[in-house]
């Protein structure tokens, strides 16, 4: 087994800790996470993945969390999310995906010409263009 | 409960909220120089405020491998300023603008990626700066087209003249804009549905 795969193991999004109890080991090199798209693919986190909150603020919830959870009351961009708390996206990335393994928040994947691949999302981009 | 925080974050207006039916996005890129008019591009047709995401930068990292030990470090801020057209209850369009700097795109890894397309905003006065945009949009495979900001003190060209200059190929739509007026934007963006559009008719798009 090479050292790569050993890694890989707690390191996913699904990790909830070692066995011993230790809390997951933090990479701070990965910036972009990986979330479940409603295909049941896997998509990285965009600028333009829409964030909801799952519920309201827990108690002892850190000023992070609480900050998103009451932004996210309403579907909000990753971008918006990173204006708002003057965080760097990179910065704002690696807090959503924390959320979105602790159940905080949903993630909602952005329609690409890949994911819609049909013309009808090119059509409803430009009708709704047309209405501005 | 109360905030352990006395700080307020400021969130988006009440009107500004999205609804909780919006289940998707999409992505559209305006790219130029410096001044060339994206902010104002994307004040003009968007239906909030225009904000602002930042990122960080090494200097020194870009395009090296082995900077570790290298003294010279600085660290650069990149801003990019973006605004939002809701297009039905389920689908909102948000509109990016970038530096044309090739160097700033390593930052936005995925800016890029899942984008509907590019606009590349052109001052006629300084040509030269579409030229890299224009390459590296095309070794990504994002479809683009191209407009023209229209300042009042820039010479006017004919659309062929520039096509020749800009080196473009024929089917790739040149637009003349004026990006302050919100009916000039809007139709830039048209121009760029109608062109993917026409792509995507003729299997031209993956």
């Amino acid at each position: 087994m090479d050292g790569r795969s050993a890694h890989g193991v707690a390191d996913g999004p699904h990790a909830h800790g070692t066995p011993d109890g230790q809390p997951p080991p933090r990479n701070p090199e990965r910036l972009y996470a990986v979330t479940g798209t409603a295909d049941g693919g896997r998509a990285e986190l965009d600028l333009v993945t829409l964030i909801v909150a799952r519920r309201t603020p827990p108690p002892g919830a850190s000023p992070e969390h609480t900050a998103v959870l009451d932004l996210c009351a309403a579907p909000l961009s990753l971008a918006e999310l990173s204006a708002y708390l003057a965080l760097p996206f990179s910065a704002m990335t690696v807090l959503i995906t924390e959320m979105i393994t602790a159940e905080l928040v949903q993630a909602r994947a952005p329609a690409t010409r890949r994911t819609a691949p049909d013309r009808s999302l090119l059509e409803a981009v430009m009708h709704g263009l047309q209405k501005l | 409960m109360d905030f352990k925080s006395s700080d307020t974050i400021p969130g988006p207006r009440t009107a500004d909220q999205l609804p909780h039916t919006a289940q998707a996005a999409v992505k559209i890129v305006i790219v130029g120089g410096f001044g060339v008019g994206k902010t104002t591009m994307v004040g003009s047709v968007s239906e909030i405020k225009p904000l602002t995401t930042e990122e960080t930068m090494t200097q020194a990292g870009i395009g090296i491998d082995d900077n570790y030990g290298s003294e010279t470090k600085t660290a650069t801020t990149v801003a990019m300023d973006f605004g939002r057209i809701s297009i039905t209850d389920k689908l909102v369009l948000y509109l990016f603008g970038t530096p044309g700097q090739e160097r700033f795109w390593f930052l936005w890894n995925g800016l890029f990626e899942g984008a509907l397309g590019a606009v590349v905003l052109v001052d006629t006065r300084r040509l030269e700066v579409s030229f890299d945009v224009m390459g590296r949009l095309e070794e990504r495979g994002v479809p683009f087209v191209v407009a023209v900001n229209s300042f009042p003190d820039a010479p006017r060209y004919p659309v062929e003249e520039l096509r020749t200059a800009l080196d473009l190929t024929p089917e790739i739509p040149i637009i003349d804009c004026d990006v302050r007026r919100r009916a000039s934007s809007k139709d830039v963006l048209l121009t760029l549905m109608r062109f993917l559009h026409s792509l995507a008719l003729s299997g031209a798009l993956a």
